[in-house]
């Protein structure tokens, strides 16, 4: 405790300096110079240099993979603020780490909507396959766990992330598998989101830079698929049965894809099934084409069951390999 | 009630994220016509639409607008009306059931930096933030592209589309916590503190953003500004009530056969909406239902025919908040999922006051206990009395949400509690339960 907490040169050490972080591993990547660079850039972005502190911590994260008491420094001695005003600032929020993070980051929302459609029983076979529990790191140093809070995607539930991209509708035995490829080195495609790179590459796409150094590969992520048949299922509705918002004043030269409502068939009959179709053969690039197909109402969703499935949700009988489920009461089995 | 896509129109179009889709299906038009208005002119237009905001409280949206302080013609400003303004977009979508804006953001960004610029343009700002939740990474890629996209046709940066009007747009990730979903919490964050709720007044409109004054809207309310701008206030009005008026993304979720987002007008019905979702999932029944997320009282069957509307809903006992219909059928015990619920509120009250800090920790120990069995009967009157003390003594409306699945339950499902009683416990009831509502004592 050499200086006191206020001094402006983030110089300061306090209790928080042994709490909120633990000692840094050893092999830990360097802050750099680019790294100060971008930090700089970032805080040239907004009226106030403070503002870019949540996407500071992002960008220390996307070196260590956790923000690490030199990247509380870091931000600290940027900013001008002590390093007990920067600890406070990452303690508060859950998405900076305290610890090291595994390559990936697998959340299992385990609030009310997806536990009771199975969020539960897949993060509890998940936690027993691992060997760990909420927010620690498999052995391997593959996989940090944790049950994450309302996702934002009860339409696709139960749902899992990666890195913080979608693995929709997902069960017990599609999240394990998804988890043990993870663990062997693949990097299944996510059902809405971009291709995986890892847990300090999406860090850096939330700091506010591109996870990707090429283009290609850039453009790839950004058309990755987004948009599952809960997204696009009370459109399609619309189409189907010719309904549509009362028209504008203004002269419109185009429409969207428009409802030509013909008899429900095969493949390929309805407006937007067609305009998918073509919309899957005219993609140029993989990217495209795995986006357009993402889109295509006849494609499967991939790792994750059918909306049609969905009547038998609850009828599962719950897997017995590793006792998952059992001690969660919330869904029932009827 | 027919579906009327308007903000969802887009979203089955191929690559309907880029700006090559947008535009060619009638994007950015709208702009060009608001930058030929005055910007007065503008908020007039949003006011006399009706729309009110989709966030969750359902705030005139022109009105907020016309808050802002303006300079007066011929005169020197002075105070806030001499500060700059800040428009910032509240994209920071995480209450439980909630998922509108993330579908939205990711296939269709440009509509919402479109209503992002209108905006801007109207309150007279020439710096917008879109604040987005941390974890709705592909959102936050897809809007980043978009606004690249949109400065590289000069729609923003300086001289936009060559009036002289110069706004600058940053993508702001957040870092995971509900709480910055309040308004002033998110401003507290988005200055770079942790996310805590700020003493109201003063309100935003005059000391929001580093003190000056500032707009914040949701996503959906702003991505339906083009649409206002094009079609006019009249046209807007022609769907759903008077006072509540336009299209709303109906978010169903849960017990459903076909989960997902369904545009209609306000004030379409929950026995509508099912019937387009197909329905509750074959061989079961409705049992309970959130009209607008886990932060607004439960409905049940009794309230199918209730107009999804602000008004309508509120009058039977609800809130709209963001259409958020989770539907949960007779094997979902009503108990457990509030206990998750509650849980949550805990987890995410950021412990700035003590009200809900300390209510909601109780409130997770009380439900706890009554899930396994382990329940007293005093627990029945503790929970009211615990929500009596949380209910308007918390310092912003985390704390009133929290109780909201609580209060409701008991009111409709007080057997449900009661089943879960050890039978001792059950035999007192009748000595010691008062069961008075929340709110009544």
């Amino acid at each position: 405790m050499s200086v006191l907490p206020g001094s402006p040169e983030g110089t300061a050490v306090t209790g928080l300096d042994s709490s909120p972080v633990e000692p840094a591993a050893p092999d830990l990547p360097p802050l750099t110079e680019q790294t100060e660079a971008e930090a700089r850039e970032l805080m040239a972005r907004y009226p106030q240099e403070r503002s870019a502190l949540l996407p500071m911590l992002h960008l220390v994260q996307s070196v260590q993979g956790y923000v690490s008491p030199e990247g509380v420094g870091f931000c600290a001695r940027l900013l001008g603020l002590t390093k007990a005003e920067v600890g406070a600032v990452s303690t508060f929020y859950t998405m900076y780490k305290r610890h090291p993070t595994g390559e990936h980051l697998v959340s299992v929302c385990t609030n009310t909507l997806c536990a009771v459609l199975g969020g539960q029983r897949i993060y509890d076979a998940i936690s027993a396959d691992l060997g760990v529990g909420h927010d620690q790191t498999a052995a391997d140093g593959s996989v940090t766990l944790e049950h994450a809070e309302c996702l934002a995607a009860c339409d696709y539930a139960p749902v899992v992330t990666v890195d913080y991209e979608f693995y929709d509708q997902q069960d017990v035995e599609s999240a394990r598998a998804l988890v043990t490829a993870l663990r062997m080195g693949e990097k299944p495609p996510p059902t809405r989101g971009a291709p995986l790179t890892d847990f300090r590459g999406v860090s850096r796409q939330l700091a506010g830079f591109s996870q990707h150094a090429d283009l290609e590969a850039e453009r790839a992520a950004i058309d990755a698929p987004s948009a599952g048949g809960p997204t696009l299922v009370g459109v399609r509705l619309a189409a189907e049965r010719g309904e549509t918002a009362p028209p504008m004043g203004d002269a419109q030269p185009e429409q969207a894809p428009e409802p030509d409502v013909e008899p429900a068939g095969g493949p390929g009959e309805t407006a937007s099934e067609q305009a998918a179709d073509t919309a899957v053969a005219s993609a140029d690039t993989p990217a495209e084409r795995a986006g357009a197909a993402q889109h295509h109402p006849d494609t499967p969703e991939p790792a994750g069951r059918q909306p049609a499935e969905r009547g038998r949700e609850g009828t599962d009988t719950p897997p017995t390999s590793s006792g998952a489920g059992q001690n969660s009461s919330i869904e029932r089995e009827t | 009630m027919p579906l009327t896509p308007v903000l969802t129109a887009r979203f089955d179009a191929p690559r309907s994220w880029t700006l090559d889709t947008y535009e060619r299906l009638d994007g950015y038009r709208a702009l060009r016509s608001a930058l030929e208005m005055a910007p007065d002119d503008v908020v007039a237009l949003v006011k006399d639409s009706g729309l009110r905001g989709r966030g969750g409280a359902g705030f005139p949206t022109g009105m907020k607008w016309s808050f802002i302080p303006q300079p007066k013609p011929g005169e020197e400003p002075t105070g806030p009306a001499a500060a700059p303004k800040y428009l910032v977009v509240n994209a920071d979508e995480g209450e439980p059931g909630t998922c509108k804006d993330l579908p939205l953001m990711m296939a269709d960004p440009h509509s919402l930096v479109e209503g992002v610029i209108i905006t801007a343009y109207a309150i007279r700002s020439h710096f917008a933030v879109i604040y987005v939740r941390g974890e709705a990474v592909h959102a936050h890629r897809r809007l980043m592209a978009a606004v690249q996209e949109a400065y590289a046709a000069g729609y923003l940066g300086s001289d936009v589309l060559g009036t002289g009007y110069d706004l600058e747009l940053v993508v702001h990730a957040g870092a995971g916590a509900y709480i910055c979903g309040e308004e002033t919490a998110l401003l507290d964050s988005l200055e770079g503190y942790r996310g805590q709720p700020r003493l109201k007044p003063p309100f935003p409109a005059v000391a929001g953003l580093y003190g000056s004054p500032t707009v914040i809207n949701n996503v959906e309310t702003l991505a339906s500004v083009p649409y206002v701008v094009r079609g006019g206030a009249e046209w807007f009005k022609s769907m759903g009530p008077e006072k509540s008026p336009g299209p709303k993304i109906y978010s169903l979720s849960g017990r459903v056969v076909r989960p997902g987002q369904y545009e209609a007008p306000m004030g379409t019905t929950m026995r509508e909406l099912l019937a387009m979702a197909g329905g509750v999932r074959p061989g079961h029944e409705l049992k309970f239902w959130t009209p607008g997320g886990s932060s607004t009282p439960y409905f049940t069957a009794e309230h199918l025919d209730v107009p999804l509307d602000f008004d309508s809903v509120a009058a039977a006992g609800s809130m709209l908040g963001t259409t958020a219909l989770m539907v949960f059928d007779e094997t979902d015990s009503i108990v457990e999922a509030t206990l998750r619920f509650t849980e949550f509120y805990a987890h995410e009250s950021c412990g700035k006051c003590t009200p809900c800090r300390e209510g909601t920790y109780w409130l997770v120990q009380i439900l706890d206990r009554l899930v396994r069995g382990e329940g007293r009967a005093a627990d029945l009157d503790l929970l009211t009395d615990t929500c009596d003390n949380i209910l308007g003594r918390a310092f912003c409306a985390l704390g009133d949400g929290a109780t909201s699945c609580i209060a409701s339950s008991l009111k409709y499902f007080k057997d449900d509690y009661v089943a879960l009683l050890p039978v001792e416990e059950q035999a007192r009831l009748g000595r010691s339960l008062r069961l008075e509502p929340v709110g009544a004592a």
